[in-house]
């Protein structure tokens, strides 16, 4: 099966053999053919390759610069999250009577222990300054208009996904500061008029903060909602992809600009 | 229509689309078909997904653990005119995270008339939760005010408040006298005129004109034994 060849620049597109040389395969163009072909066997059978160079390589606007990189760099922030989470998830106990010794453990005991830890409290920070850049880069440079709409709302969504994974970490290390930020933001959610005091409760699993609080901010924080941004993350990318970028707005005014120069 | 079809013989087929349909048949057996799949799928989802809920959402709504009478000393331990502090256990179970320091006094003349219960409330013990947010403040006796570390929440004497963000005053325990010795029960809520609220609310929740509608109770107040 022959695949058309991807648009790449000059220099990294295979040069032709020389006249002679053909049928004399070394190792390298072994290795490659070998490579080729197991590619091109997954490709058959999965037609993935038309939908990763659409993913891939697409048209961007002139103009394309650095701030375009603040999303990915938010994606970024969410793997290293999701790899230093799924790691200390097995050193972590959720049970009140055990959560801060297991979290004294990783940090003093366990090899690397205090920098995945590290790498997981202060990460977290990181992601919600990046995802703040990111929104302000979509709204100073107007890419949240028709037809990208949705993927703002889409963002907004994660946003404050990302806050609830903010507030449901916080309380695992369960020390004081744990504790009391975690009843002041349950008492915070209290004072929505009406649904407040249930939703309160909902996220406590009781009228006081007890045993099941806890593990219940843990499954929050590590099963539910990594799952929905996940997924949110997905459809992010695909209406990018669908959609493509907004060049930055200068560049659009010179545009208009020489319309309106044809024009007269 | 492309040629050698049949024409569809029904107005309704034409008009709705639906191949195979006899003259007048609204639900073709593709329609019926079709409805049952879905419908299938939507009770195979509510089959799993209410009863989750319902764990998740249900025991946290309506599960109110009873409460036990706590004896905290003898009755000449607490004076009328300063407050005692102990330290009781509120959930029990979970080690430290469920013991709550109260101040506790004897009623004095000038505490309003206690409301109707089935408990002699002679002694007054007031909760350390504060009702701004619901850090824990402590009694200064220097000032015969309580005081929040938080963000600046003073009440006096009674537990009223007397200043900064708080909504309401501190919450109290029902009292009783057994044997000799003071005993808590349940957390009550107050409003700034100490009606009692059985339901407690979680702090920053406004009992006054309004507030004591857009916060409702909860369905259920713990049983005391």
């Amino acid at each position: 099966m022959k695949l058309p060849l991807p648009p790449l620049p000059d220099v990294l597109k295979p040069k032709p053999r020389r006249p002679g040389e053909a049928g004399r395969d070394k190792p390298l163009d072994q290795a490659k053919e070998a490579g080729i072909a197991t590619v091109d066997w997954v490709d058959e059978r999965t037609s993935l390759s038309g939908g990763l160079r659409w993913l891939m390589f697409r048209k961007v606007p002139k103009g394309t610069n650095w701030f375009y990189t603040l999303g990915s760099a938010t994606m970024f922030a969410f793997l290293s999250q999701a790899v230093t989470g799924v790691f200390l998830a097995m050193y972590y106990d959720p049970s009140i009577t055990h959560a801060y010794e297991s979290a004294r453990y990783i940090t003093n005991e366990v090899f690397l222990g205090e920098f995945v830890r590290g790498m997981h409290k202060w990460g977290s920070s990181v992601m919600v300054i990046l995802i703040f850049l990111h929104m302000a880069r979509t709204f100073f440079f107007g890419a949240y208009k028709y037809p990208r709409e949705l993927n703002w709302l889409i963002g907004v969504v994660l946003l404050i996904l990302t806050f609830v994974m903010s507030l449901t970490g916080y309380l695992l290390p369960f020390d004081q500061r744990s504790y009391w930020a975690t009843v002041v933001a349950s008492n915070i959610t209290g004072t929505g008029p009406l649904v407040g005091p249930f939703l309160a409760d909902f996220l406590r699993g009781g009228a006081e903060f007890g045993s099941t609080t806890l593990s219940r901010f843990y499954a929050i924080h590590m099963l539910l909602v990594p799952g929905a941004i996940a997924a949110l993350i997905g459809a992010h990318l695909y209406l990018v992809a669908r959609l493509g970028t907004t060049a930055p707005p200068w560049q659009r005014a010179e545009s208009v600009k020489g319309i309106r120069e044809e024009q007269v | 229509m492309a040629d050698g079809r049949k024409e569809p013989k029904s107005k309704y087929t034409l008009d709705q689309g639906i191949p195979g349909a006899f003259e007048g048949e609204t639900v073709t057996r593709r329609r019926f078909m079709t409805a049952t799949a879905h419908g299938a799928g939507a009770v195979a989802v509510a089959a799993f997904a209410l009863p989750s809920l319902g764990f998740a959402a249900g025991s946290a709504l309506f599960d109110r653990p009873p409460v036990k009478w706590k004896a905290i000393g003898p009755t000449a331990d607490f004076p009328d005119d300063t407050y005692v502090p102990r330290v009781i256990t509120e959930v029990a179970g979970i080690g430290q995270v469920g013991r709550t320091t109260i101040y506790v006094r004897a009623r004095n003349a000038d505490d309003p008339p206690p409301n109707p219960s089935d408990y002699d409330e002679q002694f007054i013990a007031v909760s350390t939760r504060c009702m701004h947010l619901g850090c824990p403040v402590r009694y200064v006796d220097a000032a015969k005010r309580f005081i929040c570390p938080c963000h600046g929440g003073v009440y006096n004497f009674t537990g009223a408040v007397d200043g900064g963000p708080p909504v309401r005053p501190l919450d109290r325990f029902y009292t009783r006298v057994s044997d000799g010795q003071v005993e808590v029960g349940a957390r009550y809520s107050v409003n700034s005129e100490f009606r009692r609220y059985p339901s407690y609310r979680d702090p920053a929740q406004d009992l006054d004109g309004i507030g004591q509608y857009v916060y409702p109770g909860r369905f259920s107040t713990p049983q005391m034994d």
